[in-house]
């Protein structure tokens, strides 16, 4: 057990390119740490210069205290699952659990006590005279994690472990490794691209893009509170709809009308000519499926119902609008950098499920403006963070 | 007779013939070396000896006392084994370095070692003749393994690299967060990974050893580092107009078995897809 302490820490390749940018963050002791972000963000080469696959080009690495920096990954104790597993095909499941107890050359008992245990928690009794090739994913998964918790390493690396698996498999490997991350309380960092699993497993969340840090914060905090647009799309799947925006005499005129808006967000956004708003697509609902006392008049819009998609609990509904060509580039650009890409300028409403509106339909909308964000749309800042 | 059966006769005709092809010969040597030599000079054009014609074990036993040969059966399995181990051993280290390594020269490395593995055998001979008698490791056990190796580590490099590019990275890096050192890395999980490969390049080499004859004629002169092939050539009976065919015949049969043995050991060791299961395939 050992907190993480990142201090500026910076990575360049060879071309000069910095592939990690002036990261710090610190891991407390036994917390779990998300780090996320899309492809070529730079989240794993700083996973990777923890556990000591990468050296650090300048910054501090301390693990419990101690500095790591010019340590081999070897004296640095920590225990690490690869997206590929990297298990050992020619060693039995026992084997590849025994592996790192046999290299600190272990007693026989000890090391069987061990393994037997680690077997036990990951359900893999049946499997430990297997080779890994006769495993299946879900299965060299555990092996994987196995290898990893019989060290008593300080702390727990996971890099994406989950994405070589089907969905459901997917779903339940990850409640088991949030299990057992509480089970034996060790500091754990865990590189993902999946947001499903940075918001389900993280105490924190730390999200980058191309390198920097972009905000360090709870699940919660990054979806209600995101200072940033690249963190508000990247965020919540849909994603946050944006929408430009501007702000007059405590209203907001948005591309389907104008609306009412909180004195406060309204004072910090007055006056500062065309934003971006952004509001996520459970803040809008269908008019007929609501009370009828629960419907403000001043925040309702007619909208075209272009799409419709159905899931059962609830339903997505694409309502597209025309933007300035300026407007749409940015939208455009900031979905390429959240590895996704934004072909029409739309709105994504998520609706009740017993709302009735079909593909193609016009129907009364309401819009929660109160949860309206913010942003600079040249710095890309959260104008009404904390608000 | 439906097409699926006719096509796995005309599969088996196929495996036949092409057996017949391959060990006549062999079939053929062994029928002559059970053959006694007056039924040779006779001529005796069966495959079976003719009654009366068959020398039985004799003509083993005959080779086997010959105490030059023996030396010779002992020099050969002397120097291709150490061939062999040296050569996949170095070539091990240096195709693992090639894999996995950036470092200048290296294509330069790669092509040289590919323009010595082509060089014509013959055209080496003459210079070495020269050089070992001046270093004095002329008709020595030495003399035939330095040679050996330089012409097999070329393709037991080549070989091995290949094999090594197919292991992925992060085996070794798992195996070093675990708490391996760099070597027990490669000792403990490559090595083991790269087997099949490191198996291949050793019977690729022993057999370059083992078959040779231009060096083991022309590098030797005695019975103290002469190979087989090359002991093989000084049979010569009474009458050098009437060579011991069915001597010879036996010699020819008592240096294949090491080989046969060998590959039949080492075929078990190439299993191929050995690394199936190490990541997610």
């Amino acid at each position: 057990m050992a907190t993480i302490e990142m201090k500026n820490i910076v990575k360049k390749y060879g071309d000069g390119f910095p592939a990690v940018n002036d990261v710090s963050i610190d891991v407390a002791d036994g917390e779990f740490l998300i780090l996320v972000g899309p492809s070529g963000c730079g989240k794993s080469t700083l996973l990777r210069m923890i556990v000591g696959l990468e050296d650090i080009t300048s910054g501090d690495m301390v693990i419990g205290g101690e500095r790591v920096n010019d340590l081999a990954p070897r004296d640095r104790n920590l225990a690490m699952v690869f997206q590929n597993y990297a298990l050992y095909p020619h060693l039995t499941v026992y084997e590849n659990i025994a592996f790192p107890l046999r290299l600190k050359k272990r007693p026989e008992k000890e090391i069987d006590e061990k393994v037997r245990q680690a077997s036990r928690t990951l359900d893999l009794d049946e499997h430990l005279e297997r080779k890994p090739g006769n495993l299946s994913g879900g299965q060299r998964q555990r092996v994987a994690m196995g290898r990893a918790i019989v060290r008593d390493a300080k702390a727990f690396l996971f890099d994406e472990p989950l994405s070589n698996l089907d969905a459901k498999l997917r779903g339940q490997m990850r409640t088991e490794i949030a299990r057992l991350q509480k089970q034996l309380g060790i500091t754990t960092v865990y590189v993902t691209h999946d947001q499903t699993e940075a918001m389900t497993l993280g105490d924190r969340v730390a999200v980058m893009k191309r390198g920097v840090l972009q905000q360090l914060a709870s699940p919660r905090e990054l979806y209600e509170q995101p200072v940033n647009l690249f963190v508000a799309g990247f965020i919540g799947s849909p994603p946050m709809n944006f929408l430009p925006a501007t702000v007059e005499d405590g209203q907001v005129t948005l591309p389907f009308g104008t609306f009412p808006l909180p004195a406060d967000k309204a004072e910090r956004t007055a006056g500062k000519g065309l934003l971006l708003a952004g509001i996520r697509p459970e803040h809008f609902e269908d008019v007929s499926v609501m009370a009828d006392d629960a419907v403000d008049g001043t925040r309702t819009f007619e909208a075209h119902v272009d799409v419709r998609e159905w899931l059962g609990d609830q339903q997505y509904a694409y309502v597209p609008y025309d933007a300035e060509a300026q407007v749409q580039d940015q939208l455009r650009d900031l979905a390429r950098e959240a590895d996704s890409e934004s072909l029409r300028t739309q709105l994504v409403v998520s609706l009740d499920a017993a709302s009735g509106a079909q593909g193609d339909d016009d129907v009364t909308l309401f819009i929660d403006s109160d949860r309206l964000h913010f942003f600079d749309p040249q710095s890309g800042e959260n104008l009404t963070v904390g608000l | 007779m439906n097409k699926n059966a006719l096509n796995r006769v005309g599969t088996l005709v196929g495996f036949v013939l092409i057996l017949l092809w391959c060990l006549l010969p062999v079939a053929w040597i062994i029928s002559l070396s059970f053959k006694s030599q007056e039924a040779v000079t006779n001529g005796s054009p069966g495959f079976l000896p003719q009654s009366g014609g068959g020398a039985g074990w004799q003509n083993y036993v005959d080779v086997i006392q010959d105490e030059q040969f023996r030396r010779a059966i002992l020099n050969s399995i002397g120097i291709s084994l150490t061939a062999t181990i040296l050569s996949v051993a170095l070539a091990t280290l240096t195709a693992y370095a090639v894999a996995r390594l950036e470092f200048q020269g290296k294509r330069f490395v790669l092509t040289t070692a590919l323009v010595i593995a082509m060089f014509p055998v013959v055209s080496l001979v003459g210079p070495l003749f020269d050089m070992w008698r001046t270093f004095g490791i002329y008709d020595t056990w030495i003399g035939l393994i330095i040679p050996y190796m330089s012409f097999t580590l070329p393709l037991a490099i080549w070989t091995l690299s290949a094999f090594f590019r197919e292991i992925p990275w992060e085996m070794e890096q798992a195996a070093q967060v675990d708490g391996a050192t760099s070597w027990q890395a490669f000792r403990k999980v490559i090595v083991p990974l790269a087997a099949p490969g490191v198996f291949t390049a050793a019977i690729l080499t022993f057999f370059f050893a083992w078959n040779d004859f231009v060096f083991g004629i022309s590098l030797t002169s005695t019975e103290r580092a002469r190979p087989i092939p090359a002991a093989l050539s000084f049979f010569v009976g009474a009458d050098p107009f009437n060579r011991p065919a069915s001597l010879l015949a036996a010699g020819a049969v008592v240096a294949t078995v090491p080989v046969i043995l060998l590959v039949l050991f080492f075929q078990r060791k190439i299993v191929a897809g050995l690394t199936a299961g190490a990541v997610k395939g």
